[in-house]
């Protein structure tokens, strides 16, 4: 556990509030940052490398290139990643321009084979400098006409100014696909770092369809990269890939569908049938392609309800009244977990969310009125430097108390970190869960993370989980 | 072209360089970005992150406050975390924003200490330096504002009375700060304890490290050192300060080597800070004094001692990439040991450390390329090697500061005999 380098931190008041209490969409006020050590999201970095063979350069300077070039590094891909540092005098010699030119054009001709494509991230100071970027680009795409740039940014700085660094990401991703036929018969999901799995509810539809299911992260080839530009429906889960997939609606002509990612299962009936009359709607003529859609939803739907029911009885029969908490990084609606979970008996009494996601409004509304104590707290407000070492000093003293087992089962990284806890799930970004599986796989994962303890904190420090890591 | 890197990686920069240094002093380090800065330092620049609580922050500078120059934003924050957290001191290092948006540290940094009454810096470190020119410049401000007078008059004169009545004053151990130890440049393997240790051995007493395993309390007794020892180059900045201030000369160099016995490159520095040790010493007393330089850079000076090994010479040139202090005690240690010749390039600030002709300054990959042209054996983190002509012998010697947590588990202690013996036995 921490070590104490100033004893005058020694009680320090983890922060939190009620959530009958808590404002929307930002319960804490905003000030210095901590960061935890867990790490298992994905970064630009990570997302950029699902583009096979693509390579990325980013142009800024050394504190800034630092943490993306060891995230290439520990994902064993630095012969895909190369950088231009950007110098102090860079700034007074007003030759930032030339210097992502000239930087991006002296790697290319350096590198052993020519990439089909490059992913060029400029930063912050580009923006503030007010860079021209659509010369540069105008001018790397005469150079190379046979490589596919795409403009990608590195700054966090425009963080609340338009769309998110993890939403221009999750859009960049498919700038380099060229516009092809639409096939009826094929569909892509998007905007995911990790693969749907292929019992979701989602991936068991699309086949049982019959229809060709794209997916970046299955692509091992640019080629194969490019065949998504055929499909005729992109659905997206996550609510960062959104603006993207609209964009790759509007440029290449297949229809986007976001289908909501959801714990409740009115909503996941809901959001599923509209999905269906969308594939319907753009698939294969014919009453035959839509009678098979409905018909395999309809026994999906089944089976799921079933087994939902039952993992929710088995679980609930293991973990009883054990603590649990959730943080935001599992999936992207923390706080629908919560209410399912509370809804079937389970003893939630934190989720770790620094800001509610606007998908979560309903279940933020509902929490509020039904169970008003469920504790939020911040993960990066900077107090939280000191809640491991406050929630461990707690357990322990309460285990004194009761001489009883003192556990916590944590969803999610952060929570396990927070929480000082080897009981936990380690999933992020949602885990490629969707649907009833979605269900059933969390239940699942609890059921395994109570029984079983992890290495807790070699698992969180890892970048990107589910990348290739060489972190020995 | 200059300026870019096809395949090797980036060294740590000057912001988390100030964070390293000031990590275990107590205080609160707050880098004014916007974000992800904070999560490379604690993922890939600190390795003691997880188990020890420095508070070390970030402003999560927006685009509406840098285009607004909303410094108050910045000051009430940093004055409501103090509030709760009560650091021993308040540190400001900048990024590349705050550096064009021409931030003033000194002033926010003067106005947080009025509201808060805590000691507050600002470090003007722009993101676009290297870690040492980072951590150089916090030491340096550490040294200007916690370290107090010593006793020294009546140190001295305790030391008189005693040498006229018993022989104290000549025996009484020299005292020594180790000056510019982050684990950017000695990670956590036991080389902070293995330097201690040799100084101790040597005979000297460690009055403060800085900034690895002392507390701020030990930090503000430094003054009553009689030489500082400066093991890399993030040390130098504090030990300008610490002679400005004090008249504490400094010697630069890291002990390696034990070859050949009682001539070797550790008994050489030895040697040469207790004469400097001797010299303040003499100085305090008001006696003559036989040295005239404040400072003594011994590893640039300690490979001319040994004789030339045509044999060994005749094996190839030995490169040796990485920060110049232990880059030149490593080379020394090998041409002690081996008689081979060594080549230093350096990829970092050498902050006015001497180099040898030999030796180079090569900040970017297109620089290093064409001198590892001619060298048969390559030491270098292992990022590295992707650069290196594959008819060289490559030995990695990872580094924190370039390669952060990927190699740790490789990196030898240089400082003990079995350390060096695993680079050396490699090839060398």
């Amino acid at each position: 556990m921490l070590k104490r380098i100033n004893e005058k931190t020694e009680s320090t008041v983890i922060p939190g509030v009620r959530i009958a209490d808590a404002a929307f969409p930002a319960p804490f006020r905003s000030g210095l940052e901590y960061s935890s050590p867990a790490r298992g999201t994905w970064n630009i970095v990570h997302t950029g490398m699902l583009i096979p063979e693509a390579h990325q350069i980013y142009v800024c300077g050394a504190g800034c290139l630092r943490g993306v070039v060891l995230t290439a590094a520990e994902m064993g891909t630095m012969d895909r990643f190369s950088t231009v540092a950007i110098r102090e005098n860079n700034l007074l010699d007003g030759d930032m321009e030339d210097l992502v030119i000239e930087g991006v054009s002296d790697i290319i001709g350096k590198l052993p084979k020519r990439p089909p494509a490059v992913l060029v991230f400029t930063s912050c100071i580009h923006h503030f400098t007010g860079v021209d970027l659509d010369m540069i680009y105008a001018r790397l795409r005469e150079r190379f006409p046979d490589i596919d740039f795409a403009d990608c940014y590195m700054n966090p700085i425009m963080r609340k100014s338009g769309l998110t660094p993890d939403q221009l990401m999750r859009s960049r991703l498919y700038m380099p696909l060229h516009e092809r036929p639409i096939n009826s018969s094929s569909v892509a999901i998007i905007g995911n770092d990790l693969a749907a799995q292929s019992d979701s509810d989602l991936v068991r539809l699309l086949k049982a369809s019959g229809l060709r299911i794209h997916e970046i992260t299955s692509c091992k080839t640019y080629e194969e990269y490019q065949e998504m530009a055929e499909s005729s429906v992109y659905i997206s889960y996550n609510p960062d890939a959104v603006p993207g997939g609209n964009m790759l609606s509007d440029r290449l002509g297949g229809r986007h569908h976001y289908l909501k990612f959801s714990f409740d299962q009115g909503e996941i009936d809901e959001e599923f049938d509209k999905l269906a009359e969308t594939l319907i709607a753009s698939g294969p003529a014919g009453e035959d392609f839509a009678v098979r859609v409905r018909n395999a939803l309809s026994e999906i739907r089944e089976e799921g309800r079933s087994a939902a029911e039952q993992a929710v009885k088995e679980t609930y029969a293991l973990i009883g009244d054990t603590p649990v908490t959730i943080d935001y990084t599992f999936c992207p609606r923390p706080l629908g977990l919560a209410r399912f979970l509370l809804d079937n008996g389970f003893n939630v009494k934190k989720v770790y969310v620094d800001g509610i996601p606007a998908a979560d409004k309903p279940s933020f509304d509902y929490l509020q009125e039904h169970y008003p104590d469920l504790m939020l707290h911040p993960t990066v407000h900077a107090s939280m430097r000191f809640a491991a070492a406050e929630n461990t000093a707690h357990a322990e003293r309460n285990e004194a108390q009761s001489s009883g087992r003192a556990q916590v089962l944590a969803i999610g990284q952060k929570a396990a970190y927070f929480e000082n806890t080897k009981h936990f799930v380690n999933v992020v970004e949602g885990g490629g869960m969707n649907g009833y599986e979605a269900i059933v796989r969390t239940l699942g994962l609890m059921k395994e993370a109570y029984l079983e303890e992890k290495p807790m904190r070699d698992l969180v420090q890892v970048k990107g989980l589910g990348c290739e890591v060489c972190v020995r | 072209m200059k300026q870019t890197a096809r395949i090797i990686s980036t060294y740590s920069a000057d912001v988390m360089g100030v964070c390293s240094a000031l990590f275990e002093l107590g205080g609160m380090t707050v880098m004014h970005d916007a974000s992800g800065c904070n999560s490379t330092y604690t993922t890939h620049d600190e390795p003691r992150w997880y188990d020890m609580d420095s508070m070390v922050f970030i402003s999560g500078l927006s685009e509406i406050e840098a285009i607004m120059g909303d410094d108050e934003k910045l000051i009430g924050d940093i004055c409501d975390a103090a509030s709760e957290l009560h650091p021993e001191f308040i540190a400001i290092a900048g990024s590349p924003i705050s550096a064009m948006t021409g931030f003033d540290y000194e002033a926010v940094a003067e106005v947080i200490e009025l509201r808060t009454g805590i000691p507050a810096f600002g470090f003007p470190t722009t993101g676009m330096n290297t870690y040492i020119h980072g951590a150089s410049m916090a030491l340096a401000g550490i040294a200007k504002r916690f370290v107090e007078e010593p006793e020294r008059k009546k140190q001295v004169n305790d030391r008189e009375q005693e040498s006229d009545s018993g022989d104290r004053g000549a025996s009484a151990p020299y005292k020594v700060n180790i000056l510019g130890l982050t684990p950017l440049d000695f990670s956590i393997v036991g080389m902070d304890r293995s330097i201690e240790h040799w100084l101790e051995d040597n005979g000297f007493e460690v009055v403060s490290k800085w900034a690895m395993g002392s507390s701020l309390d030990e930090i503000r007794s430094a003054a009553e050192a009689d030489v500082d020892l400066v093991v890399s180059a993030s040390g130098i900045g504090a030990a300008e300060v610490l002679y400005e201030r004090f008249g504490i000369p400094y010697i630069v160099g890291v002990p390696i080597g034990d070859q050949p016995a009682g001539q070797s490159p550790k008994a050489f520095l030895a040697s040469v800070l207790k004469k400097y040790a001797g010299n303040k010493r003499r100085k305090e007393r008001g006696e003559g004094s036989d040295l005239s330089n404040k400072c003594m850079n011994v590893m640039t000076d300690v490979s001319r001692m040994y004789p030339q090994n045509e044999e060994a010479i005749a094996k190839g040139t030995v490169a040796i990439i990485g920060e110049p202090v232990t880059s030149l005690a490593l080379a020394a240690a090998i041409e002690s040991g081996t008689g081979r010749n060594t080549k230093v390039l350096c990829a970092t600030e050498t902050m006015g450390i001497t180099l040898r002709p030999e030796d180079h300054v090569t900040p970017d990959e297109d620089d290093i390329i064409p001198e590892l042209a001619d060298a048969a054996v390559i030491i270098a983190d292992p990022l590295y090697q992707p650069i290196c002509p594959p008819e060289a012998k490559f030995i990695a010697l990872p580094s924190e500061a370039f390669s952060g947590r990927i190699f740790r588990t490789d990196i030898p202690d240089l400082i003990t005999e079995e350390g060096l013996a695993a680079i050396l036995n490699k090839g060398v």
